[in-house]
């Protein structure tokens, strides 16, 4: 996978949306072991200080655990899993709210575009 | 750590760097960013020991610097100071023969990452392949300080990608400090913890390019040309 990152907003924050992403849609499964700092730094091409400090990041939420010695791994905890995954749905519904408030629809259109949107793309993916 | 008090490099009647002062600190890649003329390369060789201030002092781990600086500073050079007629293999142990701290399995790992010819002559590399070289030669030193003076300029995207790849690959960030000078930003914007920005000789700013991010929302390039003018 390319890594690609913007300036707006620090390269640890993104990097760390990335993992938590990776790990919501089952990429990252529960109890795998990250890359090592220099490998994850290699493969997005960014300093390891930087890795450094999104892996210290993602342990301040839990959903990585590093072990002494043996590395990062994703957490097996049940628990708070399904709280990052309520916690990633959120974000992007709320952030979908904000625009289509910036553009003036009201909640009655989101649901009916949305649901609209979803029939048609359901239908279209059994085809 | 490399400090400069107040240092003010002459050449003749031109200043090329006017009374700076700065603090350099380990676990760091530093980028010193300017335009042709600056002081960049000034700066550089300042800390490698090769010319001496004017004025001030230039300190590396609080020894005044002066030639034996160079057993704790790796310095690459923006030119191409090389024996044209050794071949790869020979200059590595050219190298080897130069520097007690010269990791000569460092080395030959980096050449295979480089996909270098071990037999070509010098002479006979591509300017791209001389560049990858050159950071072979200067990142197979477990120097506490490595200087890297344009190590991107004149090469083409691939070669500059590969050269930032290798980069990140064999620093060893948790024993070194890195400064690089460049023109060349968007390559190696995502892995500088700092940048420093010298005009006419004198540092104009310094930010840690992650709080760049973070409070001001925008990258090097952006904060540059508002600063430069």
């Amino acid at each position: 996978m390319k890594y690609t990152f913007h300036s707006q907003e620090p390269i640890y924050v993104q990097l760390a949306e990335i993992i938590k992403r990776k790990i919501v849609r089952g990429e990252l499964e529960p109890g795998v072991k990250l890359p090592s700092v220099r490998d994850m730094a290699i493969n997005a091409g960014v300093n390891p200080n930087t890795v450094q400090r999104t892996y210290r990041e993602l342990e301040g939420t839990k959903i990585v655990e590093s072990k002494r010695g043996q590395g990062t791994f994703v957490t097996e905890n049940e628990k708070i899993l399904h709280e990052i995954r309520e916690e990633m749905k959120t974000k992007e519904v709320s952030r979908f709210v904000r625009s289509m408030r910036e553009m003036g629809y009201s909640e009655m259109e989101m649901k009916a575009g949305l649901e609209a949107y979803l029939a048609k793309k359901w239908g279209a993916d059994y085809d | 750590m490399i400090e400069l008090r107040q240092v003010t490099k002459r050449y003749r009647r031109k200043i090329a760097l006017n009374e700076v002062n700065i603090t350099l600190t380990p676990r760091k890649i530093y980028g010193l960013v300017g335009e042709n003329g600056s002081g960049k390369s000034t700066m550089l060789k300042l800390i490698a020991g090769l010319i001496y201030p004017t004025r001030g002092e230039v300190l590396v781990d609080g020894n005044r610097v002066d030639r034996r600086v160079s057993s704790v500073v790796s310095f690459l050079s923006e030119l191409d100071e090389y024996y044209s007629f050794f071949n790869v293999e020979q200059t590595i142990a050219f190298y080897h023969s130069q520097f007690p701290d010269f990791d000569l399995e460092k080395a030959n790992e980096m050449v295979k990452f480089m996909k270098l010819d071990r037999k070509a002559k010098l002479k006979e590399l591509s300017k791209g392949n001389r560049g990858r070289l050159k950071l072979v030669l200067s990142l197979s030193r477990n120097a506490p300080i490595i200087l890297m003076d344009e190590p991107l300029s004149g090469l083409d995207p691939m070669v500059r990608n590969s050269i930032v790849k290798g980069l990140i690959s064999f620093i060893d960030i948790d024993k070194q400090l890195v400064l690089i000078t460049t023109h060349e930003i968007q390559e190696i914007e995502n892995i500088l913890d700092e940048v420093i920005a010298i005009k006419d000789g004198k540092i104009i700013g310094r930010k840690v390019v992650e709080q760049l991010r973070e409070q001001e929302n925008v990258g090097i390039v952006d904060w540059l040309t508002s600063i430069y003018e």
